[in-house]
């Protein structure tokens, strides 16, 4: 089991109260930035093992920044401090993500990254909690992440508990039929505290979701199971900021947010080809340039 | 031979006959389901964490009494295993303890990924209750049955398994998994069963009972198998066979040491359980002795799908009846005896 890395989570502390300040501005640089480096993590470590899944990475990124740095409230101290807010990555092949985000929050320290996918790393290809603090569920095998939401919702109010449960999808996981079984019942016990969050970058490991087995309407869907409808633009932190408010209307809330498959990068932004596909010397040379330049 | 076969007694005092018993007044036979429900109410009075999870299965899984008591700690997702095992998993990260109930079938078979990532490779302690097990559904046909639960489960890792067999055992079992630090499935009996295990016996990994002493050969048999065993031992003993019994109600793991004594000491065994041969009981039993301790053995079990039929007629179809472990029993014998590779069956 990984352990904190304090000087990192004290510095995350001091990002997380920046951005929770309320100069929308300044919140929306210091996430723009803490994305950047992030996306830059996530391709070194995928160069670095020759292997992973870029593009779902990059589209995922910025709703995972936007979570961690302004919304959730967790100690990477105490990562299983009882009452703190719930993040389950349920499309777990994103784990580079995840393990970059949580290393600059402070879960583990941040040269572990090295690690991802060599032999008894603890950083596998997807996320296993009893070796890596900070993940709620052992994702993988696509349509367990909601289910699993479902109960930590009902555990907190079965408790009286004020924490949040947040679930991240990808958009083509929700071809699979145990969403929505969760998303109905969710719906039917009115589970306030639950925010579903789908990573619509339109595009399944092969091809378009459209052209694979169609999603759309896919709010009217959500909505149908009884759900309060969020669209934003997944790559604008302020808007995911304001999309991942609390509940107001009395039902779960899933935010629909648009994004692009392998974002920040020229060469993979939505293109099919990058769900797990490793860059080249070149690509990577170019990925540092374009990347570093967004940390500006 | 005595008379209260099971092939005569099967149409008798319920779907399972009074097998085993007196052919006359039969053992007072008792319902399972009932203790598990007393039980986990119990727990649920005792410790706010508990909760019950169901899918639409109140009444089977004997649960209406609970809901009328905890009606918030009920949680009935409806027609939806996958979402049901998941939810458990949840709750559990929740700080609760859910006890998460469904027909064996598709509690094991419909959520096998979820029992597998979700709960047992989460690490999340979640009791699995699998009610109306392994033929009880009789009738209702293959689709119904549970009887591919314990080679499924057995598969995976981290989770325990545990086939009771009777009050005392669905009693204990409930507390064990109540306590026990990981998660586990309980195979819950449907149908009345006589009380075979005596009260306060100890019930943990690694406390096989012996119910009855004997030096010729072991049969090991768990679940609605333990009377069946029971009654033939007796039976043999008539015979001049001294047969031991040995319960092992914790299917995984395993209590290696008192199988491979049972092997050691009375050097032939048999295996009955209520489950396919492929993977239950009979072959964690095989796969150990063979490796450790080689003794001739007889597995009885469930292969192929059933036809159709009641509970004990299935039994009996599939070779699980007094006359078929005693004629197991001494096919083993012959085979120690004669010190020979086993014959082709």
């Amino acid at each position: 089991m990984l352990t904190a890395d304090p000087p990192a989570a004290a510095r995350y502390r001091a990002l997380r109260q920046e951005v929770r300040a309320g100069h929308a501005e300044r919140a929306r640089e210091t996430l723009r930035k803490m994305s950047a480096e992030i996306r830059l993590k996530i391709v070194e470590m995928i160069a670095g093992a020759r292997m992973g899944h870029l593009g779902g990475d990059l589209s995922v990124t910025d709703i995972l920044v936007t979570l961690y740095g302004g919304v959730l409230d967790l100690d990477p101290e105490r990562p299983e401090a009882p009452g703190r807010d719930r993040l389950i990555l349920s499309k777990g092949h994103s784990a580079a993500a995840l393990y970059a985000t949580l290393a600059r929050c402070g879960y583990f320290p941040g040269a572990e990254l090295g690690t991802f996918l060599a032999p008894l790393s603890p950083l596998g290809g997807h996320p296993d909690r009893r070796k890596v603090p900070g993940v709620e569920s052992n994702t993988g095998p696509l349509g367990h992440g909601l289910p699993v939401g479902v109960g930590c919702a009902l555990a907190a109010r079965l408790r009286g508990a004020p924490w949040r449960t947040f679930v991240v999808l990808g958009d083509g996981e929700l071809q699979e039929g145990s969403n929505w079984e969760a998303a109905m019942a969710a719906g039917h016990h009115r589970l306030t505290s639950l925010t579903a969050v789908v990573d619509r970058n339109r595009l399944q490991q092969g091809a378009r979701t459209e052209e694979t087995n169609a999603l759309e309407p896919l709010a009217a869907k959500w909505e149908a199971f009884g759900w309060e409808v969020r669209r934003a633009d997944g790559h604008d932190h302020a808007a995911l900021l304001g999309a991942f408010a609390p509940a107001a209307a009395g039902r779960p809330v899933v935010v629909l947010a648009d994004t692009v498959k392998g974002k920040g990068l020229s060469f993979a932004e939505d293109r099919a080809e990058w769900h797990h596909k490793v860059p080249d010397a070149g690509q990577v040379a170019l990925a540092r340039a374009e990347l570093k330049e967004a940390t500006r | 031979m005595a008379p209260q076969g099971p092939r005569r007694g099967a149409g008798r005092a319920g779907p399972r006959g009074t097998e085993g018993g007196d052919a006359v007044n039969g053992p007072t036979l008792h319902d399972c389901r009932q203790v598990f429900a007393e039980e986990l109410a119990a727990l649920a009075r005792e410790d706010p964490r508990v909760v019950a999870v169901c899918n639409d299965s109140v009444g089977s899984g004997n649960l209406t009494a609970f809901r009328e008591e905890f009606p918030d700690r009920l949680i009935n997702v409806g027609i939806a295993e996958q979402n049901m095992v998941g939810v458990g998993a949840g709750l559990a990260n929740g700080g609760m303890v859910p006890f998460v109930s469904g027909a064996g079938p598709f509690l094991t078979g419909r959520a096998l990924e979820q029992i597998k990532a979700d709960v047992a490779y989460s690490r999340r302690k979640v009791v699995l209750c699998g009610h109306s097990p392994g033929l009880a559904y009789g009738q209702l046909g293959p689709t119904h049955h549970s009887v591919e639960d314990l080679s499924w489960l057995r598969a995976v890792a981290d989770l325990t398994v545990v086939v009771p067999t009777d009050r005392e055992q669905t009693r204990a079992a409930v507390r064990w998994a109540y306590a026990a630090e990981g998660p586990s499935y309980l195979r819950i009996p449907r149908f009345t069963v006589p009380d075979v295990v005596p009260a306060g016996s100890p019930f943990a990994p690694g406390a096989a009972l012996t119910l009855r002493e004997g030096v010729d050969l072991t049969i090991l048999a768990i679940g609605s198998l333990v009377p069946r065993a029971l009654a033939a031992a007796g039976e043999l003993a008539a015979e001049g066979i001294s047969a031991r019994v040995l319960n092992t109600p914790f299917v995984h793991p395993l209590d290696e040491a008192a199988v491979l004594r049972a092997a050691a000491e009375t050097g032939a065994l048999v295996v009955a359980e209520e489950a396919t041969l492929s993977g239950g009981l009979g072959a964690a039993v095989a796969a150990l002795t063979g490796q450790r301790h080689p003794v001739p053995l007889r597995l009885l079990g469930v292969s192929g799908f059933a036809p159709t039929g009641d509970p004990a007629f299935l039994l009996d179809h599939f070779g699980l009846g007094v006359e078929d472990v005693k004629r197991a029993a001494r096919e083993v014998l012959a085979m120690a005896a004669a010190r020979t590779p086993a014959p082709a069956v």
